[in-house]
């Protein structure tokens, strides 16, 4: 990715993708939409007869419409894997509330003179909701699918976590990579559809006692016609697949380059680094793209491949600190010495495993530790902050920051405050650089690639010399951001592909050449 | 036609309706009258089951209704309330037609209808069966519900307050109004309301209820003039000139009335069947009130010349001898 791109540029060299995803975007918004109408509407017409479960059932809904739309799709994981189902069930269901609510108390709202004179003259139950109380409930049921639309389409963007496509592939791939401009052909497109959806609805409303008809057949041929069209492949993968993250999927040192070196064509979907590693345990997905020192290779006994033609770069994992904060607080670099070097990479790997197989917390792994190889522990009173510690989102990331914060007050009567769970490399480089937090535990390999934006193919005698790429990374972050990187706290947190054990014992998979061979041997000839 | 008997109705273990019983004869016009909360909606909803009773029975043409289907029931009965309850999504023509349609009758025949009905409630059907309800006054969007209510040309009507929405004046007009209509002829009517001078000017007999019970039934005169209860006398007490005026016709004083020659045309002439009220009400409206007025027979000859004055005259005469 070249970032001197200019938005323009970018839009135009990625126009087949962005329209892609937008018609993605508003298939998965569309389909779980009509769902939530055909199951909301009839359940709000109930309501209305059996008044008792009103409190109930849009209590549930209400509760369901509070779950963050993350922890929900997280819930759906095990249930119905990944892809375009449980999307469009988690759509569905934040489409659900207003769509109930709204049928409800439209029907309730319809003037008590108008369904006593429809009683009186003899209408049947049935025929009052059809003749009267629906055709005068409509626009305020209107009201609440537009309601629904708009957070749909806010939601669908979260999506892209789940590899179910959108517009949210663009967002999260640009965070991850620290590109603005892809950020932007993900959030401008969702923002205009919202908005897009939100008047035309709003047109059609107005004239919708005149439109009904042609609007129920025409939502009809997209719920019975489109929705299997587009379902049912989902529930036929290939015998092989693999999921990756976002970042993974786009990095010069991810899965482009990988391809290339190994000429290996795999079958990937996009996935939240937190839930893939459920998703491959689960067998939603056969190959993923792990870190090395990652807990939950023991926990779920998986296989690390490998990497016989030495293609990932090592990642280090080093303190990242401002050069400010190091000069208002030079004890800093006296502090990290005493840690320099001291976390194998078993090491880390057991305190992984600890938090995320064990549950055990962050903070009292790390104490632990420190306690284990004497170090004193003690914490400072928290009235004032001299030092913000930062992290990104995952179980290491706290370990590591909880650690620093531990080693900062045990050894010195410099205050700490923690930030930790930042999305992702983009938001701690910036939070640093800004000065919203002072120091963060970063990964030489990203450094290079990510923050300094070195090019992989063209740096490949740099990059092959670990020392000199270290001594580059050093000097090039000092020169360009006044950033320090410390002594290597010793293990390598590098990318690694895995797979169950199981499946690739059973194939005979230990390295990723082996991995390419299987495929090419599984895949009939084109 | 209609005989209900001994009608119980409790809301939360409170009487709304207590033990009440009435009949009403063909083609008759029968009121059901008090001060709200009396129980007199909810004995007129018992009529077409909008409401079910916890005992007692109702008769129509000594057909318990309950033993029948309610749907099938309320269609036979044409029903007219307060708040009038015309579809707002319907046209004119679409809420005149409901009871046809549920009643499956042919489109010709429901437009002809609709034509007819708006003749009858003095609306032009061109102008108005295109029309929404909100685009109505509110004496046009009456004069529509009581065309629906009669659209299928039901035996029976039953009216909850139905001009209770009504300014005073239109009320007034549209009540007179309303006893003239031809499509009226004949029909049974329920009438509710807590308007002394609706129930007299509409009624053949009333019934006065109180807290749920029967005061008494009878004829205007009966009530005005021998009060079985004091509760009956107090009731009236306030406009009791003006109803005794309401409840004379023409003819009920025509031998107090000097007799005089003959002569001359009279601009105003009355039927004798009008009401004293009506009579001195719309000659007060006239530039010269002093003048006198012509009095038709049944044959629409005229029979004797009045003026007002001599009217109430005649009218305190009468009123002596009955007391004496």
């Amino acid at each position: 990715m070249n970032p001197g791109q200019t938005f323009y540029q970018f839009i135009f060299s990625h126009q087949d993708e962005i329209l892609e995803q937008t018609i993605e975007h508003i298939g998965l918004t569309g389909i779980a939409l009509a769902i939530a109408v055909l199951i909301g509407l009839p359940l709000g017409i109930l309501l209305t007869r059996k008044k008792k479960l009103a409190t109930p059932v849009l209590g549930m809904a209400g509760i369901i419409q509070t779950i963050p739309s993350v922890a929900l799709l997280g819930f759906l994981l095990p249930l119905v894997g990944i892809g375009v189902v449980p999307a469009i069930i988690a759509l569905f269901l934040y489409a659900l509330l207003p769509i109930i609510r709204n049928t409800f108390t439209g029907i309730e709202e319809v003037d008590s003179a108008v369904k006593e004179a429809a009683q009186g003259m003899g209408m049947t139950d049935g025929q009052i909701l059809v003749k009267v109380e629906l055709p005068l409930a409509v626009p305020v049921i209107f009201a609440g699918i537009r309601t629904a639309t708009v957070i749909n389409v806010g939601v669908a963007t979260l999506c892209a976590l789940i590899a179910s496509g959108g517009l949210g592939e663009f967002i999260f791939r640009g965070i991850a990579l620290n590109n603005v401009n892809m950020i932007l052909a993900g959030a401008i497109p969702a923002a205009a559809l919202a908005l897009f959806l939100d008047f035309t609805i709003s047109v059609l409303q107005r004239f919708i006692r005149r439109i009904i008809k042609p609007l129920l057949i025409l939502s009809g041929v997209f719920i019975f016609i489109l929705l299997p069209l587009w379902i049912l492949p989902s529930f036929f993968h290939p015998s092989f697949q693999a999921g990756f993250t976002a970042e993974f999927m786009e990095r010069a040192d991810g899965y482009p380059g990988l391809k290339k070196l190994y000429r290996i064509d795999l079958d990937t979907r996009e996935l939240d680094p937190g839930l893939m590693y459920r998703a491959l345990k689960n067998k939603k997905v056969d190959v993923i793209c792990g870190f090395s020192t990652d807990g939950r290779i023991e926990a779920y006994d998986l296989r690390v491949l490998i990497d016989d033609k030495n293609y990932f770069p090592p990642y280090h994992a080093v303190p990242l600190v401002r050069g400010e904060s190091l000069r208002k607080y030079p004890v800093l670099r006296d502090i990290f010495e005493k840690i320099a070097g001291k976390i194998s990479d078993e090491k880390m790997r057991e305190l992984n495993f600890r938090v995320d197989q064990n549950k055990e917390s962050p903070a009292e792994v790390a104490r632990d530790y420190l306690v284990q190889n004497d170090f004193r522990i003690a914490e400072n009173d928290k009235n004032a902050v001299d030092i913000v510690i930062g992290s990104k989102n995952f179980t290491e990331q706290y370990i590591l920051a909880h650690l620093f914060h531990l080693l900062i007050e045990s050894s010195s009567s410099l205050n700490v405050e923690l930030k930790t769970g930042l999305a992702g490399t983009k938001i701690c480089f910036d939070a640093l650089k800004n000065g919203q937090i002072d120091l963060y535990p970063e990964y030489t390999g990203t450094g290079l690639l990510v923050i300094l934006g070195v090019d992989v193919e063209a740096s490949a005698p740099l990059l092959q010399n670990e020392k000199k790429a270290y001594d580059f990374l050093r000097e090039e972050s000092k020169k360009r951001y006044d950033l320090q990187w410390f002594q290597p706290l010793g293990f390598n947190n590098t990318y690694a592909l895995m797979m169950r054990e199981s499946q690739a014992a059973r194939l005979n998979v230990r390295t990723i050449s082996d991995l390419k061979e299987h495929i090419e041997k599984s895949t009939p000839e084109k | 036609m209609i005989k209900v008997t001994n009608l119980t109705k409790e809301f939360n273990g409170e009487k709304a309706v207590d033990d009440i019983s009435f009949s009403v004869k063909k083609g008759e016009t029968f009121v059901l009258l008090g001060t709200s909360g009396c129980g007199k909606t909810t004995t007129l909803k018992m009529i077409n089951r909008l409401i079910e009773p916890n005992s007692g029975e109702v008769r129509i043409e000594g057909q318990n209704v309950l033993e029948q289907d309610p749907t099938a029931l309320r269609k036979r009965i044409g029903y007219v309330i307060q708040n009038i309850g015309l579809f707002p999504h319907y046209t004119v023509e679409q809420n005149i037609a409901v009871v046809p349609q549920l009643l499956k009758w042919k489109k010709q025949d429901i437009q002809e209808r609709a034509h007819e009905l708006m003749e009858l409630v003095g609306l032009p059907p061109r102008e108005f069966l295109s029309r929404y309800p909100e685009e109505l006054s509110g004496g046009q969007q009456q004069r529509i519900g009581l065309a629906r209510a009669f659209a299928a040309d039901p035996p029976i009507i039953l009216l909850d307050e139905p001009f209770g929405a009504l300014d005073p004046i239109t009320r007034r007009e549209i009540q007179q109004e309303f006893k003239r209509l031809e499509m009226m002829l004949g029909k049974t009517m329920i009438l509710v309301t807590h308007d002394v001078f609706e129930a007299f000017e509409l009624g053949d007999r009333i019934c006065l209820m109180d807290k749920g019970i029967v005061q008494q039934v009878g004829t205007p005169k009966k009530l005005i003039f021998a009060p079985e209860k004091e509760f009956v006398a107090q009731f009236f007490q306030a406009n009791r000139f003006l109803l005794e005026l309401e409840v004379f016709q023409l003819k009920d004083v025509l031998q107090e009335l000097p007799d005089r020659k003959l002569e001359g045309k009279q601009e105003l002439s009355f039927e004798e069947n009008d009401s004293l009220l009506d009579v001195i009400e719309a000659v007060e409206k006239t530039s010269q009130p002093r003048a006198p007025f012509g009095i038709t027979g049944k044959d629409k000859k005229t029979i004797k010349t009045a003026t007002s004055e001599e009217l109430l005259a005649a009218f305190h005469q009468k009123k002596s001898k009955m007391v004496s």
